[in-house]
């Protein structure tokens, strides 16, 4: 039974028009395990997963499901063989109840053809407290975390009685605790000898949760091997076809004066008296948990929320910008934590995106110069390596690594002094980080400052020469490099002390 | 590759695929129209076809600009008959047809700048604040004509709509330069590329450095002032001003936009598209009366058409959103 095949894909090949997404690719999922399906963007994993849940169909190929042939005509018939998926960006009606949502579709009705909204709401929560998940069934999807959202999309999918469930990179918004909340659940599931796939840009989670994993790499199979067989070095081997020593480490320069001064910055509800100063040539980290008021904190700094009190000086200078406008001429550059929401004109093309913050510098009396801005464009396209057939393709088909690209770009293009990046590297590949991070290190060595925060502490503590760390809108700390450890980083940003500053208290 | 560039560069002359797509259809509907009626390719009545589109043609430049802001000025109709009746009150009054016309135009921009900062700053959904001002001004024109028609104007303002150059009706003529002076400002100026920005994803406007504010009150106020030229036009056309001039007017704007490629969701449409979109639906209108086919079964006609032009597009991002 453990070893029984509930998904078998042979030599799966798909044709979009001009380009062939997937070739010859094999896939299996056994029941009970936990399948991690990995590979840069572009690499086809989506495109495999789609063909299995019947948004594409494939070209060429065999899909077996629990030992029969079948052809997945389409979402509904993918639900109707069992096989269901969790995406990343969960699509529930943000105004309905959790039930309403879980039931949606077949909302059962009483003899009055009235809705039944005591039965769903008893069955809901049964199914979310047989997960161990604290979830009110008749509270509004909108007012629970992105992990509760979560939570209840796995529930659905329970109660669907899903036998295979694919998980599109889950964590890509959860804190660590959520993250292991989530583990816990789908360790539940391959109890109940469900067939997880698993998609993640994580390699610790990866190695974490999966017992197979499956490298996709330009469409094609590289290979599928038992996940104790390799390591991280292995695997990223495998997915860029070239060895990568330690991705974080960047060559950090000299610090030089005070860039950034930041005193008593506050702003009632979501954080009190910030106070730090930022070299130039510094990565600073800023690091919290959700909701720990560090986005907040920069969204302040860039002059789209307002202050309450406190001062930001740069380069000597007061700023205390009003608008991301005045932020901007000051050289501050935001690089948002939502890509799609805030950071891209996602129906705009890339020219248009790479100079919507530096607008003024190829256009004078309100008319634009294309030209400039087309070079311009091309510049930083070159300079980032944004892959993209040209500067006139819009946004929205570049996938999520050239897309942060585009965005840097317009930063570049603004020539900022100070770069805040809120979370640069959600959502992005291997290959795409490792030349954000060069795009890092080329900034430093011009002397610009960064501030980065991720909610990723690899990244975070691999990047930093120092680290601020929030919890519940109360700066905890700030770490030097020396002081780097996940345990001293996490025990501040759950709001306790670090165990040294206990022992100086006794000596 | 090469050949590849080729056709880009060929697509880019008129817009893009949409465009070429729109001027296929109609190429098809001048043939079909010039074969079965004998009149069709008659000079008078190609001026005639431009002559009936100019009008509403102005305000259609309008309102595909607030359709790429993602907003929706349902205001249209009325802002047009309000203009028409300020000029006509003035002018009955003895006021210089300069004067008149730079009054109505100033009168109706202040209508949308009050839409502007309803939505702006209000945030006021477009379509409620817009119809609140629909049945505002239509009101307000009722009172001050006391629902009566107005005419007697002099000579030189009647002239407008008579007067030709070369031969192409003036109507024609203030419409094509608009719609020229609109593309520059869609693809060439600040403003034009902050209001795709803007329609395209608010959020990432205001975080580049975008006035919001200004690209909203802008776009309201070039729909309310092209509005307030394609009333003066019409009012010297018809020689009177009503107070229901210009009622449905939004319907048939928003239809060329959307006809012409125009996204309500917004950040996409094009100058060229909602021009040869207000083309195809008048011609299709004449071309019908021409052959004396019941105007109803040519409304008919259009309405397949304004569905079929956002189905089109729906097939084609379906298409396109495949990776």
């Amino acid at each position: 039974m453990d070893h029984q095949e509930i998904v078998k894909m042979t030599g799966i090949t798909k044709l979009f028009p001009g380009v062939r997404a997937l070739h010859n690719v094999d896939f299996d999922v056994r029941a009970g395990e936990v399948h991690a399906l990995v590979g840069e963007n572009g690499a086809g994993k989506s495109t495999l997963i789609k063909i299995l849940m019947g948004v594409h169909q494939k070209t060429e190929g065999e899909i077996v499901v629990e030992g029969e042939r079948v052809e997945v005509k389409n979402p509904l018939h993918a639900q109707s063989l069992g096989l269901s998926a969790v995406y990343q960006d969960i699509n529930f009606a943000q105004h309905l109840s959790v039930a309403e949502n879980m039931f949606m579709g077949k909302l059962p009705r009483n003899k009055f053809g009235i809705v039944d909204h005591k039965a769903i709401n008893t069955e809901t929560n049964h199914i979310m407290s047989s997960i161990g998940v604290d979830v009110e069934a008749t509270e509004i999807i909108s007012n629970l975390t992105i992990a509760k959202q979560e939570m209840v999309a796995i529930g659905k999918v329970l109660h669907q009685k899903a036998k295979f469930v694919i998980f599109d990179e889950p964590t890509a918004q959860l804190t660590t605790e959520e993250t292991e909340e989530l583990f816990r659940i789908i360790q539940m599931l391959k109890e109940k000898n469900v067939a997880i796939v698993y998609i993640s840009h994580r390699m610790e989670e990866i190695f974490q949760i999966s017992d197979r994993i499956t490298v996709l790499k330009d469409g094609e199979l590289v290979g599928t091997v038992p996940t104790e067989s390799v390591n991280e070095d292995d695997l990223i081997a495998m997915m860029v076809g070239r060895k990568l020593e330690d991705m974080y480490n960047i060559k950090h320069i000299e610090l030089g004066d005070t860039a950034l001064k930041v005193e008593n910055l506050s702003r009632a509800g979501e954080f009190a008296d910030i106070n730090f100063e930022v070299k130039k040539g510094e990565i600073f980290g800023m690091f919290g948990l959700v909701g720990s008021g560090r986005s907040e904190i920069v969204h302040t700094i860039f002059g789209d929320k307002p202050r309450d009190s406190g001062t930001v000086t740069l380069h000597g200078k007061v700023t205390n910008a009003k608008s991301p406008s005045e932020a901007i001429s000051a050289g501050i550059a935001l690089l948002p934590e939502n890509r799609k929401e805030q950071g891209l004109a996602l129906e705009l093309s890339i020219s248009d995106n790479t100079n919507m913050a530096s607008v003024e510098n190829i256009s004078s009396m309100g008319v634009l110069n294309t030209k400039k801005g087309d070079q311009i464009t091309q510049k930083f396209v070159d300079i980032l390596q944004t892959k993209t057939p040209s500067i006139s393709q819009i946004a929205k088909n570049l996938s999520g690594g050239n897309q942060q690209k585009v965005v840097i770009g317009k930063w570049l293009a603004a020539d900022s002094d100070l770069f805040i990046f809120d979370e640069p590297t959600v959502g992005v590949d291997v290959g795409a980080k490792v030349e954000i991070y060069k795009v890092f290190e080329e900034l430093i060595s011009q002397g610009k400052t960064i501030i980065i925060i991720s909610s990723y502490l690899p990244e975070v503590m691999g990047l930093s020469n120092r680290l601020l760390v929030m919890h519940e809108g109360k700066q905890m700390g700030i770490l030097d490099k020396s002081e780097y450890s996940e345990e001293n980083v996490l025990r501040l940003a759950s709001g306790m002390q670090l165990e040294r500053s206990h022992k100086d208290e006794y000596e | 590759m090469s050949t590849n560039e080729k056709q880009t560069k060929k697509i880019k002359l008129v817009g893009g695929k949409t465009e070429l797509f729109l001027l296929g259809v109609l190429a098809l509907l001048f043939l079909v129209f010039g074969l079965t009626s004998p009149v069709f390719f008659r000079f008078s009545n190609l001026m005639n076809l431009l002559r009936q589109t100019s009008i509403y043609g102005i305000v259609a430049l309008g309102m595909v600009f607030v359709i790429i802001s993602s907003g929706i000025d349902l205001s249209v109709g009325s802002v047009l008959g309000f203009s028409g009746t300020v000029t006509a009150l003035l002018l009955t009054n003895n006021v210089n047809v300069v004067v008149a016309i730079l009054i109505a135009i100033v009168a109706c921009a202040a209508i949308g700048l009050v839409n502007g900062v309803l939505i702006y700053d209000g945030k006021v959904p477009p379509f409620i604040a817009t119809m609140g001002m629909m049945s505002l001004v239509r009101a307000m024109l009722m009172l001050m004509t006391n629902a009566r028609m107005i005419s007697g104007f002099p000579e030189s303002f009647l002239g407008i709509a008579r007067a030709e150059v070369f031969g192409v009706p003036l109507l024609a003529v203030v419409w094509i330069t608009l719609t020229i002076i609109a593309w520059f400002v869609a693809k060439k100026t600040v403003f034009g590329r902050n209001v795709y920005a803007f329609g395209s994803n608010e959020e990432s406007a205001r975080l580049s450095g975008i006035n919001t504010r200004l690209t909203v009150y802008g776009t309201y106020i070039f729909s309310a002032v092209m509005c307030a030229i394609a009333g003066i036009l019409i009012t010297s056309r018809l020689s009177n001003a009503a107070p229901t001039t210009g009622t449905g007017y939004e319907l048939d704007a928003i239809a060329a936009a959307v006809v012409g490629g125009a996204s309500l969701s917004g950040g996409k449409g094009s100058i060229t598209g909602v021009f040869l979109g207000a083309i195809i639906m008048s011609t299709l209108r004449q071309g019908g009366t021409l052959l004396g086919i019941n105007s109803f079964i040519m409304e008919i006609v259009i309405a397949l058409l304004i569905v079929a032009a956002v189905l089109l597009d729906q097939m084609q991002r379906r298409r396109g959103g495949v990776k």
